[in-house]
Formats: C-alpha cells, sequence, structure tokens
C-alpha cells in the first residue's frame, strides 16, 4: 500500500503568531538598506528615459517610432500585451488558488496582487500614450458629450478598456480589502505618532472583530468567484484585439486560451524573478520557502506545455487549412527575416520550463531564478513574433516590409521597467509584502502542531 | 457602551472552547477579537450567514442590465451605424463590456456594503482595546454598563473558568 509521505510545514522555523508579526514586518522598519537605495536609483534612471521617451512621442509624435505602412503595431502593443500578461499571476494565485484552497498560495499573494496591479498600470501606459494625444485618453470611455456620439461597442479595443479597467479595479480592491487587517496590525505597532495616525487612516478602523472577518472571508471568497473568471476573461479580451481581425496568423480560434495561458505563463516567471530574490534581501525564507517555489514551477510546467501545444497546433492548422496566405505566414515565422525573434520565443518557453521535469532543477533557486528569466523573454519575443511577423508580410507582396525599433520605443519599453521596479520597492517599504493575517491562519495547519510557550 | 469586562487568550483552540463555555452559561460576548479569522468561532459564537452574497448578486445583475441594455439602446436607437450590413442589435458583440460591467458592479456593491454593514471606512472612529489583538492576542469582550458587583464577579469566574487571562474592567 502507498503511504503519501507527510508534508512539509508550509512555513518554516516554529514560529508563533507574534513572531510572524515581526518576521514579516522587519523590511518596513527602519532606513532601507543600501541596496534598496540601489535598486530604487537604477529604477529612477530607467524611469527617466521612459520619461524622455514620452516627451519625444508626445511633442513630436508616433513618426518617432520606427512603424511604417505595413507595419502599424509593433513593439508598443507587444509591450502591452507582456504587461498585462505579467499582470495575470497575482489574481490568479489570490483567486482561484484560493477557491482550490491551496494554502501556500498565503506566502506569496501579497506580493504577486501587488505586482499585478503595478504591471496592469504600465500596460494601460502604452495605449495611452500610442493614442498621440493623451490629453484626449477619455475619449475611449462612454460618455455623453457634444458631439451625440458613442463609441463602439462592437470593437475589441473597446471591450479592451472596460477588461482592463474592471480588472485593474477589482484587482485593486480584491488587494485592499486583504489588506486592511495587516494595515492594522501596522497601526498597532506603530510607535510613532504621525506614522500611527496615516497607517490608522489607512486601516478603516479595523478591530479584528470575529463579525467583520467571518465578513471578511465571505466578501474574499465572493470577490475570489468574481476574479477567477475576470483574469480569464481579461486575456481572452486581448487576444480578440487580434483573433477578430483577417490578418493571416491572428485571425485563429485557438488565441484565447492560449493567450490566457501565456498569461498566467509570464506571470509565474515574473513572480519568480521577484521572490526569488525579495525572500533572499527581505530574509523571508522561512515565509516563501523551496515548496512554494516549486509549486509555481509546476505551473510553469503546466502553463509552459499549453503554451507549447499552441504553437505546435497553430502550425498544425496553418497547413491542414489549406489557405496559402496562412501557411506563408507560419512558414515565415520560422523561416523568414523574423526566423531569429521565432527561435528564441520557442526555445525560452518550450524547451526551457521543460526542464522543470527535473525535481533537482525545480528546487534549485539559481535554476529557478535563470529559467523565469528566460520564460519573460520569451514571452515578450511571442508577443513581438504574433505581431510583427503576422504584419510585415501579409497579403500584397509589394507592400511588404521590415520593421526595427527606434531609441524611442525602447525608452518606453524601459521606462515602463523603471515604473515597475520603483513602485514595487515602494510598495516593500509601505505594506507589509506577505499576508500575515493569512499567514498566521495556516501555520497550525502546515503541519507542526503547536502549543505557544506563554509563560506569564 | 462604555464599560467591558475583557479577557484574552493566546490560542484560537482555547479561544472557541472558552467562548462556548459561557455562551453555555448565558454570557453574550459583545465582541471577540482575533488577529486572524478562526474557523469555527462564528459557530460558536452562533453567528448567521452573512447576506453580503445577495448584495453582490443584485449588484451583480444591475450591472450586467445596465451593460447590455445601454449597448442595445446606442446601436439600435441612439446612433445606430451599419457595419458592413451586421444586425444593429448583436447580442454576441455586447457580452464582453456586460461580463466585465457585471463583475465591476458585483465586486463593488459587495465591498461597499461590507464597509457600511461593519461601519469600517477612511477614518472610521473605532475603539481598540488591546493592540496586542492585531499581532497575538485572542480577546473577549463582554459589556458592563447595568452589571452589578455579584454578576461582575460571576461573570469574571465563569471567564476564569474557561481558561481566560487578563481578566479586567477596560473603559
Amino acid at each position: 500500500m502507498y503511504v503519501s509521505p507527510i508534508r512539509e510545514p508550509l512555513i518554516k522555523g516554529n514560529k508563533d503568531y507574534s513572531q510572524v508579526t515581526r518576521d514579516i514586518m522587519a523590511p518596513m522598519a527602519g532606513k532601507p538598506s543600501k541596496y534598496w537605495y540601489m535598486g530604487m536609483a537604477l529604477a529612477g534612471a530607467a524611469a527617466l528615459m521612459g520619461a524622455w521617451a514620452s516627451y519625444e512621442t508626445v511633442f513630436n509624435g508616433i513618426g518617432t517610432w520606427g512603424l511604417n505602412k505595413t507595419i502599424g503595431w509593433a513593439w508598443d502593443i507587444t509591450n502591452f500585451v507582456w504587461w498585462v500578461g505579467i499582470g495575470h499571476a497575482g489574481t490568479f494565485i489570490s483567486a482561484i488558488l484560493l477557491l482550490f484552497r491551496q494554502k501556500w498560495r498565503t506566502s506569496i499573494n501579497r506580493s504577486a496582487e501587488a505586482m499585478t496591479l503595478i504591471a496592469i498600470a504600465c500596460a494601460g501606459f502604452f495605449p495611452l500614450i500610442h493614442m498621440g494625444r493623451l490629453l484626449l485618453g477619455f475619449f475611449i470611455f462612454p460618455y455623453p458629450n457634444t458631439r451625440d456620439l458613442w463609441v463602439n461597442f462592437n470593437s475589441p479595443l473597446l471591450w479592451d478598456v472596460f477588461a482592463i479597467t474592471t480588472y485593474f479595479l477589482v484587482s485593486l480592491v480584491f488587494w485592499y480589502v486583504g489588506l486592511i487587517p495587516d494595515i492594522g496590525t501596522v497601526r498597532d505597532k506603530a510607535k510613532n505618532k504621525i506614522r500611527k495616525a496615516i497607517y490608522g487612516f489607512l486601516s478603516f478602523g479595523w478591530t479584528g472583530s470575529a463579525r467583520h472577518w467571518s465578513r471578511h472571508e465571505t466578501i474574499s471568497l465572493v470577490l475570489a468567484g468574481l476574479a477567477a473568471p475576470l483574469v480569464l476573461s481579461v486575456h481572452t479580451i486581448v487576444s480578440f484585439d487580434f483573433a477578430t481581425s483577417v490578418i493571416p496568423g491572428w485571425h485563429t480560434t485557438i488565441f484565447p486560451p492560449y493567450f490566457v495561458s501565456g498569461a498566467i505563463f509570464s506571470g509565474f516567471a515574473m513572480v519568480l524573478t521577484l521572490l526569488i530574490v525579495a525572500r533572499k534581501a527581505l530574509n523571508l525564507e522561512d515565509y516563501i520557502t523551496i515548496n512554494h517555489i516549486e509549486s509555481m514551477n509546476k505551473i510553469i510546467i503546466l502553463t509552459g506545455s499549453i503554451v507549447g501545444i499552441a504553437y505546435l497546433t497553430e502550425f498544425f492548422i496553418a497547413w491542414y487549412s489549406g489557405v496559402e496566405y496562412e501557411q506563408y505566414a507560419f512558414f515565415n515565422r520560422a523561416f523568414g527575416p523574423y526566423a531569429w525573434a521565432y527561435w528564441i520565443m520557442m526555445t525560452c518557453n518550450v524547451i526551457t520550463p521543460q526542464l522543470f521535469w527535473f525535481k533537482k532543477i525545480r528546487t534549485s533557486l539559481i535554476a529557478t531564478f535563470i529559467i523565469s528569466i528566460f520564460v519573460n523573454i520569451g514571452m515578450w519575443f511571442e508577443r513581438f513574433v504574433i505581431v510583427v511577423t503576422s504584419l510585415h508580410r501579409d497579403y500584397l507582396p509589394s507592400s511588404w516590409s521590415m520593421y526595427k525599433p527606434t531609441l524611442v520605443e525602447v525608452g518606453l519599453y524601459i521606462g515602463t521597467l523603471g515604473l515597475f521596479f520603483t513602485l514595487f520597492l515602494l510598495f516593500i517599504r509601505v505594506f507589509p509584502v506577505i499576508a500575515i493575517a493569512e499567514v498566521k491562519s495556516v501555520l497550525k495547519s502546515s503541519g507542526e502542531h503547536q502549543k505557544h510557550a506563554h509563560h506569564e | 457602551m462604555s464599560k467591558f469586562i475583557s479577557a484574552y487568550y493566546h490560542d484560537e483552540e482555547d479561544l472557541i472552547k472558552g467562548v462556548r463555555q459561557i455562551r453555555n452559561q448565558g454570557i453574550e460576548p459583545a465582541d471577540v477579537r482575533t488577529p486572524f479569522p478562526v474557523h469555527g468561532l462564528d459557530k460558536a459564537m452562533g453567528m448567521k450567514r452573512s447576506r453580503l452574497t445577495r448584495v453582490a448578486f443584485a449588484g451583480g445583475a444591475i450591472g450586467g442590465l445596465i451593460g447590455f441594455f445601454f449597448q442595445a439602446w446606442v446601436f439600435t436607437v441612439a446612433y445606430p451605424i451599419n457595419f458592413g450590413g451586421k444586425p444593429f442589435f448583436a447580442v454576441p458583440s455586447f457580452m464582453p463590456v456586460t461580463f466585465e460591467m457585471t463583475v465591476l458592479f458585483a465586486a463593488f456593491s459587495m465591498v461597499i456594503a461590507f464597509f457600511i454593514h461593519n461601519k469600517l471606512g477612511p477614518g472610521a472612529k473605532t475603539i481598540i482595546y488591546d493592540e496586542q489583538v492585531t499581532d497575538d492576542r485572542f480577546q473577549i469582550l463582554i459589556e458592563a454598563d447595568d452589571l452589578d458587583e455579584p454578576e461582575q464577579q460571576r461573570i469574571e469566574k465563569a471567564l476564569k473558568e474557561a481558561g481566560a487571562q487578563g481578566i479586567q474592567l477596560t473603559s
């Protein structure tokens, strides 16, 4: 008979509740370390480059980008989809893993959700900057105006507006509702009056009443139930931007599931990249253990394999469809002038994650870190391949063209990376990076049945 | 509501046992405060299931209806546009926005109802009797405004027997 092994505890180090509070709040206390300042300086410099690129774009126009008549969409939408994809892990972890009762999520959901919000903000920047006239950005929302004109509700680009806005707002609410009890903890531990007042305000007067907790549990569960289909809908709708068009290579029904799994794949990769550094820098190795990393790596294998199968299916269907243009689009992807991008994508997304089948590799921090970077790169190239290779050679050979990014476009991308890391570094200092109350609630069920050693 | 008998525990299982025990003796805690959600405590305290889910349902239904009928109105009455002869009343293409509006309204109505119901919000004036509650203490609060001396002693004794620590009168 097979006897299942006893699971390792979710939280290591035999901690009591008070220890958990102290450990998780430690990174917020005192002066930031010199690594924090170094990270901030680097991220700030990158954000400055983004500011310069935005200035160029706004004052001189989209002409500063490498777009042309044939290729009207390139880096900008690639970055947009990449960031939206990264923004999928946080809500996936806190909503779908909550519904599946995966208790290990409690150590990573807070930071992953913060990452989601920041990534969505970075994503939203790209459509805005592409509008050229930023001040008129509100035209995308349906509002009664003097032109008697409404937005086009049949357009996937408008669906995007609704999907991304809803996703951002619901994720924000979900994150903040979960944060309130922990802000209460920060308030009660604050020594300084101003700090106490600020966190007191932000804590919405949280008292820890059992009645509030009971309702808090109820709304968390319902929010998870609402956010779960929302996560799946957002990238589905993003994929409609392509799938509802008539461009060979875009016009496929496989796009929604393929995009969603790709999004979760890249989101988890970014969570791993960040958390492997953060757990070390913030001394949270007892909370984010190798088991957590391994669990996330398993999700990476699953979603990575789905993405791999999607690539192969696309190829097969292109051949099987018998449509000349579709066949050429895929042949051109793999062997045309952008083949290098295609093979970077294939290597990073299909081959490297398969290494996680080896337990040694998926429990190794360094290997995981390297592969997570590979996945981030691979998923960026996936979007680049889909967007650019499909556009640059379409029906009319006379209008075939090539695309090269300009420094301004690169600057915009680097700028959002800078913004992302700046905001994440600020988040680390301002809020507890791990959900304190949630970790406490899984402390006992995590295997060590401990009684508290209080002697008073 | 000014005076309370407060007592605390260090462990949630002891707390649940304690709450059950004092309630069996007819003592109703005004509030129990814990650092994290304790499963089983709601049952021990005899709490009813929250009805916030109904608010979410109602909010979602309203959001979905607004989303759907607004689009239908725009494309059939207010500003019908002919897109290559496709139908004006194009139900499938209204679905994404309808879905997003349903989720948005459901989530926001429920969360707003949660804050109003609990009287929580930015700048809400609540009283924290023990700052350790958000750290590692499980506190029971029993109203003591209208209690006479013997009744108060009975409650304190019951709490002590129920394993509570740090029993005291707070105001």
